[in-house]
């Protein structure tokens, strides 16, 4: 049932030793920083057993000494050794500041769950009591402070974390809204949790990462306020040493004994280094968010490979006619790896529509971007040809394509909103295209662009020109995405998804727009869709593919009225739209397993494994095949057989094997 | 609004059985204050019944209140005005104690199966915690788990997995097992199939069908796919910017639309047969119903009146009460 899975057991892991454990490790910067901070607690814990000397011990022969076989470090004003003291004291320096970092995130993270846990009203006064907070003179506090208690260090990092932790809550609020927000939330809510269960089961794991990154950034903050407490006096009692007070006493000597400054100054940097950089480290996302489409300059560099590939290709022959796509054997695949999509083949007539339909995963969008050279990053056409308008667009080169996209070519996306720049209103967009496209005047561009507004059927066109994005609703967005596509007056229109993101009536009304454009301007339209409904609308051809490959098309009506293909047939039977309430069944026909991934695709029939009526034969290889009815072509090795039959997809899961016994004694 | 209509003329009718989710003349507003005041609101004197055993179907488009009614439902979203009660008891404002008490019997399948299930705890973990709550032993809960997931077509072992390693329609099954795992009552599947590829989609409503007739199950079904609402429902309740605007039983809503809204709607859903889709989309251009406008309609009238291709002023400025047309109630002056 889950073929992605490896058989192994996976280990149980905690969320925190997954995340933290590995990109502390495979960052230089993190290991180096991990293993300092590391030798330095256990060097300082340990010390009385290795220390040479104690940290009062005075060798007045050694005073304002450099390095020496005795004193490795050198020695103080008073002759004390100095890695002797850096060394005791690090254990309380390090503590102290691990207070600042316990107080400070966990009160910081305790009051952005609560914020976002319990409501607009909580949130509104925390978040004024934390910008009180933030607006307090924190170094007043912490003299006042010492002012009344004395220097009791412990206490006064304790007040400085809950100062920080203002700051830890507005870094924290954000993330734990987004985590409360969230579906599983909801469900936890249902079940009856309350707020504290959804807050340390839902919310607090989703902040390790934060809470991880703040505290060693926190942790090295401590430490340089409190050597810098311990500078200006404020440090522990005078003989006791501490890394602040020794750099105090070293810049006192900075002109006899510039040296002195040297070992304790190091120290402090190199530990404050650590803390950062471990910080760095665990901030690190272990994935940016790419964009889905290539930039500009891999697109050139791509297509400039790919034209040397194809034009080592035989020369193209018999070139469709003027404004007919022809696309032949197209393979795309990931650089130098899996295949996506093998061998496609279609044509579309101008002033027609070709549906590409199928679930996600078979290969429809890729097939459909490969047509404007708008591929993901690290997938390119292997293979084939792209033929329009005399020219093979699998080989152009960036340049030509740039020519190309826009003006012969456009495209529309299933997310309109994503097609509009939010920060500029939408009449600026539309001349912009229209002047950049068509080289008009501003005055004209602007006429155009309500006359193409018009043509999209929007009615106060002035206002919406004014508009900006978010100010439309998705229905309109999407008819001014078909304005900007047709402001270059292409002849091809490729249309991923076009109207999955909106609802049913305002979809039949982008599709009854779609239509009469195909028919006023003649131009050809791809439309990708997985509704067979859609298809059914206003595709006149469809090629309904699979894991890759085409394994169905012809004319729509002998498509869909009779499928050949199993993968058709069970699309079909699985569709509640096919049926009405009279003829609803009460079990709708399913597939069983689901598309396979492009690493898994066997060499024979890619469908088989899901398939009622596989067989032996459908283990090699199965080309497209006239299915005999008008010009429809067929992947199946069994489709005249199941046409003789006249076999229906079977609602109810028949084990595969059960289906091949009825088969087989049939054909017997 | 009286629901009992002639739909199931058993004994059942006679002496009625006390409804699984009573919801009376609910309002949800928005924001808070002069906000709320001044902004239609979301969900606006809806209500309805579910009797033990039925699944209703709640349709409308983006912003009809829809799910907004699930979550009030669910205890996710104030309510502003009217009563929500669930097998007699009244729980319009439950706090999350009486919510604890009533989670096992009224519970729900959200519409991203990618964010409804928590990306950090295994599924044993997830498909628990309904339990645990309750105080059923970790042991127990496992052995639950497990028993469900092999209900819902996956194997066992899947308890030790996480959420990442499931496709989205396998995803989808899980958040049923999560659903069903404390024996409920009523289950609110809110767009619980519609991010789903068709074959899957038919795979998770098959298995919400089954689960209901084994064990009795009530569904709320909302979604904006009337095709796939009338599968499983057995009344359907078509809502238009937070209002009633045609309710009944499954099949004369969706064959015989009195509303021109519901009317609107049915004839926009497109059918896989190219004939009589062309039939379908004939009879859409003859209704003559409007694109939709930006400004909302009068607070008084009918809010569909501005595309409705009957309107005259009487819907402008009288809202059309709810009266029994043919099988359905229907709220329209001209239906």
């Amino acid at each position: 049932m889950i073929p992605s899975i490896a058989p192994t057991a996976t280990p149980r892991k905690t969320a925190l030793a997954k995340f933290s454990g590995h990109r502390l490790l495979t960052s230089p910067g993190g290991l180096a920083g991990a293993v300092w901070l590391a030798a330095l607690v256990v060097a300082s814990l340990t010390a009385p057993l290795w220390l040479p000397y104690k940290t009062e011990d005075q060798d007045f022969t050694a005073v304002l000494s450099g390095p020496s076989a005795a004193h490795w470090l050198g020695a103080d004003e008073l002759g004390r050794d100095l890695l002797s003291r850096i060394f005791a004291s690090a254990a309380g320096t390090l503590g102290t500041s691990l207070i600042t970092v316990i107080v400070g995130v966990a009160l910081g993270t305790i009051l952005a769950m609560t914020a976002a846990g319990a409501g607009d009203r909580a949130e509104g006064i925390i978040s004024r009591v934390t910008e009180i907070m933030m607006s307090l003179p924190g170094t007043v506090i912490i003299l006042a402070v010492i002012g009344a208690v004395g220097t009791n260090i412990p206490l006064i990092m304790a007040i400085l974390g809950v100062l920080i932790s203002a700051g830890i809550y507005r870094v924290m609020l954000g993330q734990a809204k987004s985590l409360q927000s969230q579906l599983y939330v909801d469900a936890a809510k249902v079940d009856g949790v309350g707020p504290l269960g959804i807050s340390l089961r839902h919310v607090l794991p989703g902040l390790t990462n934060t809470v991880v990154v703040q505290s060693a950034l926190i942790f090295a903050v401590g430490m340089l306020i409190q050597a810098g407490l311990a500078f200006i006096g404020f440090g522990p009692p005078i003989p006791q040493p501490s890394w602040g007070g020794m750099i105090q006493g070293a810049s006192q000597h900075v002109y006899d004994a510039p040296w002195l400054m040297v070992p304790t100054g190091a120290v402090l940097a190199l530990t404050v280094l650590s803390a950062n950089a471990i910080g760095n480290a665990l901030g690190k996302s272990p994935n940016a968010t790419a964009s889905h489409l290539p930039s500009a300059a891999i697109r050139r560099k791509r297509t400039a490979d790919a034209a040397a590939a194809v034009a080592a290709a035989p020369a193209v022959e018999n070139l469709p006619a003027a404004g007919q796509l022809s696309v032949r054997g197209l393979s795309v695949g990931v650089d130098g790896g899996t295949p996506l999509v093998t061998d496609v083949t279609f044509d579309v007539a101008p002033g027609t529509v070709l549906g590409l339909v199928g679930e996600s995963g078979c290969g429809k969008t890729m097939t459909a971007l490969s047509l404007l050279g708008l591929l993901p990053s690290g997938v390119s056409v292997a293979d084939g040809q792209i033929l329009w308008n005399g020219r093979n667009l699998a080989s152009a080169t960036e340049k030509d394509l740039e020519g190309i996209r826009g003006r012969d070519v456009a495209l529309i996306s299933q997310e309109p909103m994503r097609a509009l720049d939010p920060m500029f209103t939408v009449g600026y967009q539309l001349t912009a295209a229209i002047r950049r496209l068509g080289k008009a005047g501003k005055a004209e561009a602007r006429a155009e662009a309500l006359s193409l507004l018009e043509k999209v059927g929007i009615v106060d066109a002035r206002r919406i020109l004014k508009s900006y994005p978010h100010q439309i609703s998705g229905g309109m967005a999407q008819r001014v995405a078909i304005a900007l596509a047709l402001s270059g007056k292409p002849r091809l229109l490729v249309a991923d998804e076009p109207t999955t993101a909106l609802d049913v009536t305002v979809q039949a009304e982008i599709l009854s727009l779609l239509r009469s454009l195909v028919k006023d301007t003649g131009m050809s339209v791809v439309m990708v869709t997985h509704d067979l409904g859609v298809v059914a609308d206003i595709c006149d051809n469809v090629a309904v593919m699979y894991a890759g490959q085409v394994v169905e098309s012809g004319r729509t009506a002998s498509i869909l009225d009779n499928p050949r293909h199993p993968y058709t047939l069970a699309l079909l039977a699985a569709d509640p739209h096919a049926n009405t309430a009279h003829d609803m069944p009460d079990r709708l026909a399913t597939i069983k397993g689901q598309v396979p991934q492009p690493k898994d695709w066997p060499a024979g029939c890619r469908f088989a494994a899901r398939c009622q009526f596989a067989g032996s034969a459908c283990t090699t290889p199965v080309p497209l095949l006239p299915s005999g009815s008008e010009d429809g072509e067929v992947r199946c090795v069994k489709a005249d057989e199941l046409a003789v039959e006249g076999l229906a997809w079977l609602a109810t899961e028949i084990p595969t094997h059960r289906v091949l016994e009825i088969v087989e004694k049939d054909m017997a | 609004m009286s629901i009992d209509t002639v739909e199931r003329e058993d004994a059942e009718a006679v002496l009625p059985a006390p409804a699984m989710l009573e919801v009376k003349d609910l309002v949800v507003r928005y924001g808070r204050g002069r906000k709320a005041a001044s902004v239609p609101a979301a969900v606006d004197g809806v209500s309805f019944t579910i009797r033990p055993g039925e699944t209703v179907g709640l349709v409308g488009e983006s912003g009809s209140g829809k799910s907004t009614i699930g979550k009030a439902i669910l205890g996710l979203q104030k309510v502003s005005g009217g009563s929500i009660s669930f097998q007699g008891s009244d729980i319009t404002h439950a706090g999350s104690s009486q919510r604890q008490e009533l989670g096992g019997e009224l519970r729900a399948v959200f519409q991203d199966p990618n964010s409804s299930l928590n990306p950090r705890k295994t599924i044993g973990v997830s498909l628990a915690e309904p339990l645990r709550v309750r105080g059923i032993p970790a042991a127990e809960a496992r052995t639950r788990a497990g028993d469900m997931l092999e209900r819902v077509g996956l194997p066992r072992e899947a308890v030790d997995r996480y959420p990442s390693q499931f496709s989205g329609g396998q995803r989808q099954r899980i958040s049923v097992a999560r659903a069903l795992i404390c024996e409920p009552k009523l289950v609110v599947c809110d767009e619980a199939v519609s991010a789903l590829d068709l074959s899957t989609q038919a795979q998770v409503l098959n298995l919400l069908a089954d689960l209901r007739d084994e064990r009795g199950l009530s569904y709320l079904f909302i979604a904006h796919d009337i095709s796939v609402v009338q599968f499983l429902a057995q009344r359907v309740v078509v809502l238009y910017r937070g209002q009633v605007m045609e309710t009944g039983p499954a099949a004369a809503v969706t064959e015989n639309p009195k509303h021109p809204f519901t009317q609107a709607l049915v004839a926009a859903s497109p059918v896989p047969r190219p004939a009589e889709q062309a039939e379908r989309r004939r009879l859409r251009e003859s209704l003559g119903v409007r694109t939709a406008a930006a400004v909302a309609a009068s607070a008084g009238g009918c809010p569909f009146s501005q595309r409705c291709p009957l309107a005259t002023d009487l819907c402008t400025t009288e809202r059309p009460a709810l009266r029994t047309v043919g099988q359905s109630d229907v709220a329209c002056h001209y239906a």
